[in-house]
Protein backbone atom coordinates (compact mmCIF):
# COMPACT_ATOMS: atom_id res chain seq x y z
CA UNK A 1 0.00 0.00 0.00
CA UNK A 2 2.90 2.56 0.75
CA UNK A 3 4.19 2.36 -2.67
CA UNK A 4 0.87 2.75 -4.43
CA UNK A 5 1.23 6.74 -4.36
CA UNK A 6 4.75 6.74 -6.26
CA UNK A 7 3.43 4.13 -8.82
CA UNK A 8 1.25 7.12 -9.93
CA UNK A 9 3.81 9.70 -9.93
CA UNK A 10 5.06 8.82 -13.82
CA UNK A 11 1.09 9.83 -15.45
CA UNK A 12 1.03 13.03 -13.69
CA UNK A 13 0.50 15.07 -17.37
CA UNK A 14 -3.35 13.39 -17.90
CA UNK A 15 -4.07 14.12 -14.20
CA UNK A 16 -4.23 18.20 -14.55
CA UNK A 17 -3.00 21.01 -12.52
CA UNK A 18 -4.62 23.73 -10.69
CA UNK A 19 -3.79 25.79 -14.02
CA UNK A 20 -5.69 23.35 -16.36
CA UNK A 21 -8.47 23.19 -14.20
CA UNK A 22 -8.92 26.97 -14.07
CA UNK A 23 -8.01 27.32 -18.00
CA UNK A 24 -11.39 25.09 -18.41
CA UNK A 25 -13.15 27.00 -15.60
CA UNK A 26 -12.41 30.43 -16.87
CA UNK A 27 -12.84 28.68 -20.71
CA UNK A 28 -16.32 27.13 -19.45
CA UNK A 29 -17.44 30.49 -18.23
CA UNK A 30 -16.99 32.33 -20.68
CA UNK A 31 -18.52 29.94 -23.45
CA UNK A 32 -22.05 29.17 -21.41
CA UNK A 33 -22.22 33.26 -20.33
CA UNK A 34 -22.29 34.43 -23.93
CA UNK A 35 -25.11 31.58 -25.41
CA UNK A 36 -27.01 32.37 -22.04
CA UNK A 37 -27.01 36.24 -22.65
CA UNK A 38 -27.39 35.81 -26.72
CA UNK A 39 -30.80 34.28 -26.00
CA UNK A 40 -32.24 36.13 -22.82
CA UNK A 41 -31.36 39.39 -24.71
CA UNK A 42 -31.88 38.77 -28.29
CA UNK A 43 -29.65 41.02 -30.45
CA UNK A 44 -28.65 38.72 -33.51
CA UNK A 45 -30.90 37.28 -36.08
CA UNK A 46 -32.38 34.13 -34.53
CA UNK A 47 -30.82 31.78 -36.92
CA UNK A 48 -27.06 33.10 -36.35
CA UNK A 49 -27.83 32.89 -32.25
CA UNK A 50 -28.82 29.14 -33.16
CA UNK A 51 -25.33 28.79 -35.51
CA UNK A 52 -23.51 30.69 -32.58
CA UNK A 53 -25.19 28.80 -29.72
CA UNK A 54 -24.88 25.54 -31.19
CA UNK A 55 -20.62 26.21 -32.21
CA UNK A 56 -20.17 27.36 -28.49
CA UNK A 57 -21.54 24.19 -27.15
CA UNK A 58 -19.78 21.57 -28.93
CA UNK A 59 -16.40 24.41 -28.35
CA UNK A 60 -17.58 23.69 -24.70
CA UNK A 61 -17.71 19.78 -24.85
CA UNK A 62 -14.16 19.59 -26.16
CA UNK A 63 -12.62 22.34 -23.75
CA UNK A 64 -14.58 20.08 -21.09
CA UNK A 65 -13.08 16.61 -22.71
CA UNK A 66 -9.48 18.49 -22.59
CA UNK A 67 -9.51 20.16 -19.41
CA UNK A 68 -11.64 18.14 -17.23
CA UNK A 69 -11.88 14.82 -18.13
CA UNK A 70 -7.98 15.06 -19.68
CA UNK A 71 -8.41 13.13 -23.62
CA UNK A 72 -5.11 14.09 -25.53
CA UNK A 73 -3.12 12.89 -27.77
CA UNK A 74 -0.59 10.97 -25.24
CA UNK A 75 0.15 7.10 -25.35
CA UNK A 76 -1.97 6.55 -22.37
CA UNK A 77 -5.06 8.45 -23.32
CA UNK A 78 -4.89 6.46 -26.87
CA UNK A 79 -7.43 3.76 -26.48
CA UNK A 80 -9.61 6.67 -23.76
CA UNK A 81 -9.75 8.41 -27.29
CA UNK A 82 -10.40 5.60 -29.67
CA UNK A 83 -13.57 4.34 -27.45
CA UNK A 84 -14.15 8.30 -27.54
CA UNK A 85 -14.37 8.68 -31.34
CA UNK A 86 -16.22 5.38 -32.08
CA UNK A 87 -19.29 6.47 -29.43
CA UNK A 88 -19.08 9.52 -31.17
CA UNK A 89 -19.77 7.79 -34.57
CA UNK A 90 -22.54 6.03 -33.36
CA UNK A 91 -23.94 8.66 -31.88
CA UNK A 92 -23.96 11.13 -34.94
CA UNK A 93 -25.56 8.09 -37.24
CA UNK A 94 -27.90 7.53 -34.29
CA UNK A 95 -29.25 11.49 -34.06
CA UNK A 96 -28.97 11.91 -37.57
CA UNK A 97 -30.30 9.31 -39.36
CA UNK A 98 -33.35 9.11 -36.54
CA UNK A 99 -33.81 12.91 -37.33
CA UNK A 100 -33.86 11.85 -40.62
CA UNK A 101 -36.14 9.92 -41.26
CA UNK A 102 -38.62 11.01 -38.23
CA UNK A 103 -38.67 14.45 -40.00
CA UNK A 104 -38.62 13.12 -43.65
CA UNK A 105 -41.95 11.21 -42.33
CA UNK A 106 -43.12 13.99 -41.30
CA UNK A 107 -42.44 16.37 -44.52
CA UNK A 108 -44.74 13.72 -46.48
CA UNK A 109 -47.29 13.24 -44.06
CA UNK A 110 -47.67 16.89 -44.34
CA UNK A 111 -47.90 16.91 -47.66
CA UNK A 112 -50.67 14.57 -48.59
CA UNK B 1 -9.24 -4.55 1.44
CA UNK B 2 -12.91 -3.62 0.93
CA UNK B 3 -14.78 -4.47 -2.02
CA UNK B 4 -17.91 -2.72 -1.54
CA UNK B 5 -18.43 -0.83 -4.40
CA UNK B 6 -16.82 -1.67 -7.10
CA UNK B 7 -15.62 -4.62 -8.93
CA UNK B 8 -12.09 -3.11 -8.49
CA UNK B 9 -11.81 -4.31 -5.16
CA UNK B 10 -12.59 -7.78 -6.62
CA UNK B 11 -10.07 -8.08 -8.85
CA UNK B 12 -7.61 -7.01 -6.12
CA UNK B 13 -8.76 -9.83 -4.03
CA UNK B 14 -8.11 -11.99 -7.02
CA UNK B 15 -4.23 -10.87 -7.21
CA UNK B 16 -3.48 -10.44 -3.95
CA UNK B 17 -0.62 -8.66 -4.23
CA UNK B 18 -0.27 -4.44 -3.98
CA UNK B 19 2.18 -4.64 -6.72
CA UNK B 20 -0.94 -5.03 -9.24
CA UNK B 21 -2.96 -1.81 -7.59
CA UNK B 22 -1.83 0.39 -10.11
CA UNK B 23 -2.58 -1.70 -13.49
CA UNK B 24 -5.94 -3.37 -12.31
CA UNK B 25 -6.94 0.26 -10.94
CA UNK B 26 -5.76 1.42 -14.84
CA UNK B 27 -8.03 -1.39 -16.47
CA UNK B 28 -10.89 -0.47 -13.98
CA UNK B 29 -11.09 3.05 -14.85
CA UNK B 30 -10.87 2.10 -18.68
CA UNK B 31 -13.43 -0.16 -18.53
CA UNK B 32 -15.59 2.45 -16.54
CA UNK B 33 -14.71 4.66 -19.54
CA UNK B 34 -16.27 2.34 -21.59
CA UNK B 35 -19.48 1.98 -19.61
CA UNK B 36 -19.79 5.72 -20.19
CA UNK B 37 -19.62 5.57 -23.65
CA UNK B 38 -22.51 3.33 -23.93
CA UNK B 39 -23.96 6.17 -21.34
CA UNK B 40 -23.26 8.69 -23.99
CA UNK B 41 -25.43 6.60 -26.38
CA UNK B 42 -28.32 6.52 -24.08
CA UNK B 43 -28.81 9.79 -23.93
CA UNK B 44 -28.09 10.29 -27.31
CA UNK B 45 -30.95 8.02 -27.94
CA UNK B 46 -33.18 10.61 -25.44
CA UNK B 47 -31.92 13.37 -26.90
CA UNK B 48 -33.22 12.08 -30.85
CA UNK B 49 -36.30 11.23 -28.57
CA UNK B 50 -36.84 14.79 -27.50
CA UNK B 51 -35.85 16.18 -31.01
CA UNK B 52 -38.70 14.24 -32.62
CA UNK B 53 -41.21 15.18 -30.28
CA UNK B 54 -40.32 18.90 -29.40
CA UNK B 55 -43.32 20.45 -31.27
CA UNK B 56 -45.65 17.85 -30.48
CA UNK B 57 -46.77 20.54 -27.72
CA UNK B 58 -50.59 19.03 -28.04
CA UNK B 59 -52.34 22.58 -27.35
CA UNK B 60 -50.17 22.67 -24.34
CA UNK B 61 -47.10 25.07 -23.24
CA UNK B 62 -44.18 25.33 -25.48
CA UNK B 63 -40.39 25.33 -24.43
CA UNK B 64 -40.76 28.78 -24.26
CA UNK B 65 -43.55 29.50 -22.27
CA UNK B 66 -41.95 27.18 -19.44
CA UNK B 67 -38.29 27.65 -19.35
CA UNK B 68 -36.87 30.30 -17.00
CA UNK B 69 -33.30 31.07 -18.15
CA UNK B 70 -31.98 32.66 -14.79
CA UNK B 71 -32.74 29.70 -13.11
CA UNK B 72 -31.35 27.25 -16.07
CA UNK B 73 -28.66 29.66 -15.58
CA UNK B 74 -28.27 28.75 -11.64
CA UNK B 75 -28.23 25.29 -11.99
CA UNK B 76 -25.83 25.23 -14.85
CA UNK B 77 -23.36 27.17 -12.56
CA UNK B 78 -23.81 24.86 -9.54
CA UNK B 79 -22.93 21.89 -12.10
CA UNK B 80 -20.08 23.74 -13.20
CA UNK B 81 -18.66 24.91 -9.84
CA UNK B 82 -18.69 21.40 -8.77
CA UNK B 83 -16.85 20.40 -11.72
CA UNK B 84 -14.27 22.02 -10.29
CA UNK B 85 -14.25 21.59 -7.01
CA UNK B 86 -14.19 17.94 -7.96
CA UNK B 87 -11.01 18.65 -10.10
CA UNK B 88 -9.75 19.87 -6.76
CA UNK B 89 -10.29 16.92 -4.90
CA UNK B 90 -8.61 14.83 -7.53
CA UNK B 91 -5.36 17.18 -7.25
CA UNK B 92 -5.74 16.56 -3.40
CA UNK B 93 -5.73 13.03 -3.92
CA UNK B 94 -2.12 13.10 -6.44
CA UNK B 95 -0.69 15.16 -3.23
CA UNK B 96 -1.98 12.93 -0.46
CA UNK B 97 -3.82 15.33 1.25
CA UNK B 98 -6.63 13.21 3.14
CA UNK B 99 -8.58 15.85 4.81
CA UNK B 100 -8.25 18.06 1.94
CA UNK B 101 -9.73 15.21 -0.48
CA UNK B 102 -12.76 15.27 1.92
CA UNK B 103 -13.30 18.93 1.87
CA UNK B 104 -13.39 19.07 -1.47
CA UNK B 105 -15.65 16.28 -2.03
CA UNK B 106 -17.92 17.89 0.76
CA UNK B 107 -17.97 20.85 -1.50
CA UNK B 108 -18.91 18.97 -4.40
CA UNK B 109 -21.60 17.06 -2.78
CA UNK B 110 -23.14 20.08 -1.60
CA UNK B 111 -22.90 21.93 -5.08
CA UNK B 112 -24.52 18.74 -6.78
CA UNK B 113 -27.44 18.49 -4.15
CA UNK B 114 -28.00 22.26 -4.80
CA UNK B 115 -28.49 21.32 -8.48
CA UNK B 116 -30.75 18.58 -7.52
CA UNK B 117 -32.93 20.57 -5.41
CA UNK B 118 -33.16 23.33 -7.93
CA UNK B 119 -34.58 20.58 -10.75
CA UNK B 120 -36.66 18.85 -7.78
CA UNK B 121 -38.20 22.75 -7.33
CA UNK B 122 -38.36 22.94 -11.25
CA UNK B 123 -40.25 19.61 -11.92
CA UNK B 124 -42.74 19.98 -8.69
CA UNK B 125 -43.40 24.07 -10.19
CA UNK B 126 -44.31 22.66 -13.62
CA UNK B 127 -46.49 19.63 -12.40
CA UNK B 128 -48.25 21.99 -9.81
CA UNK B 129 -49.03 23.97 -12.77
CA UNK B 130 -50.47 21.02 -14.55
CA UNK B 131 -47.39 20.63 -16.96
CA UNK B 132 -46.55 17.05 -16.06
CA UNK B 133 -44.97 14.10 -18.33
CA UNK B 134 -48.63 12.91 -19.20
CA UNK B 135 -49.38 16.62 -20.71
CA UNK B 136 -47.83 15.89 -24.22
CA UNK B 137 -45.28 14.55 -26.20
CA UNK B 138 -43.23 17.42 -25.78
CA UNK B 139 -43.51 17.18 -21.61
CA UNK B 140 -42.82 13.75 -21.80
CA UNK B 141 -39.59 13.88 -23.69
CA UNK B 142 -38.01 16.75 -21.44
CA UNK B 143 -39.09 15.44 -18.04
CA UNK B 144 -37.17 12.00 -19.09
CA UNK B 145 -34.26 13.59 -20.85
CA UNK B 146 -33.83 16.34 -17.84
CA UNK B 147 -34.91 13.43 -15.07
CA UNK B 148 -32.61 10.89 -16.48
CA UNK B 149 -29.71 13.54 -16.29
CA UNK B 150 -30.56 14.10 -12.84
CA UNK B 151 -31.19 10.22 -11.38
CA UNK B 152 -27.17 10.29 -12.62
CA UNK B 153 -26.33 12.79 -10.77
CA UNK B 154 -28.50 11.48 -7.74
CA UNK B 155 -26.56 8.53 -8.03
CA UNK B 156 -23.15 10.55 -8.35
CA UNK B 157 -23.95 12.15 -4.86
CA UNK B 158 -24.77 8.66 -3.43
CA UNK B 159 -21.56 7.57 -4.99
CA UNK B 160 -19.87 10.42 -3.44
CA UNK B 161 -21.47 10.28 0.15
CA UNK B 162 -20.00 6.66 0.26
CA UNK B 163 -16.77 7.95 -1.12
CA UNK B 164 -16.46 10.43 1.55
CA UNK B 165 -17.12 7.57 3.96
CA UNK B 166 -14.98 5.13 2.30
CA UNK B 167 -11.88 7.85 2.65
CA UNK B 168 -12.28 8.82 6.03
CA UNK B 169 -12.35 4.92 7.37
CA UNK B 170 -9.86 3.45 5.26
CA UNK B 171 -7.67 6.48 3.99
CA UNK B 172 -6.43 7.04 0.26
CA UNK B 173 -5.69 3.36 -0.48
CA UNK B 174 -5.40 2.15 -4.07
CA UNK B 175 -9.16 0.57 -4.21
CA UNK B 176 -10.13 4.07 -3.38
CA UNK B 177 -8.08 5.99 -5.90
CA UNK B 178 -9.46 3.78 -8.44
CA UNK B 179 -12.86 4.68 -7.66
CA UNK B 180 -12.56 8.38 -6.86
CA UNK B 181 -10.76 8.23 -10.62
CA UNK B 182 -13.90 6.60 -12.09
CA UNK B 183 -16.06 9.16 -10.15
CA UNK B 184 -14.23 11.87 -11.14
CA UNK B 185 -15.12 10.70 -15.47
CA UNK B 186 -18.47 10.57 -14.11
CA UNK B 187 -19.05 13.45 -12.77
CA UNK B 188 -17.20 15.63 -15.51
CA UNK B 189 -19.21 13.51 -17.73
CA UNK B 190 -22.38 14.46 -16.51
CA UNK B 191 -21.27 18.02 -16.61
CA UNK B 192 -20.80 17.50 -20.33
CA UNK B 193 -24.42 16.05 -20.89
CA UNK B 194 -25.63 19.03 -19.13
CA UNK B 195 -23.92 21.53 -21.74
CA UNK B 196 -25.81 19.38 -24.54
CA UNK B 197 -29.35 19.47 -22.51
CA UNK B 198 -28.78 23.44 -21.48
CA UNK B 199 -28.07 24.15 -24.96
CA UNK B 200 -30.46 21.77 -26.67
CA UNK B 201 -33.27 22.00 -24.55
CA UNK B 202 -33.46 25.05 -22.79
CA UNK B 203 -31.32 27.75 -25.06
CA UNK B 204 -33.15 26.01 -28.29
CA UNK B 205 -36.48 25.63 -26.98
CA UNK B 206 -36.88 29.72 -26.19
CA UNK B 207 -34.61 30.47 -28.76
Amino acid sequence: MANAHSHDSHDDASHGSVKSYAIGFILSVILTAIPFALVMYPSLPKSITLMIVLAFAVIQVVVHLVYFLHLDRSAAQRNNVIAFVFAAIVIVLLVGLSLWIMFSIHTYMMAK
Amino acid sequence: MSNLVTNAGHAHGEHGHDDHHHDSGEMTVYGFWLYLMTDCILFASIFAVYAVLVNNVAGGPAGHDIFELPYVLGETALLLFSSITYGFAMLALYKGKKQQVLGWLFMTFLLGAGFIAMEINEFHLLISEGFGPSRSGFLSAFFTLVGTHGLHVSAGLIWMGIMMYQVNKHGLTATNKTRLSCLSLFWHFLDVVWICVFTVVYLMGTL
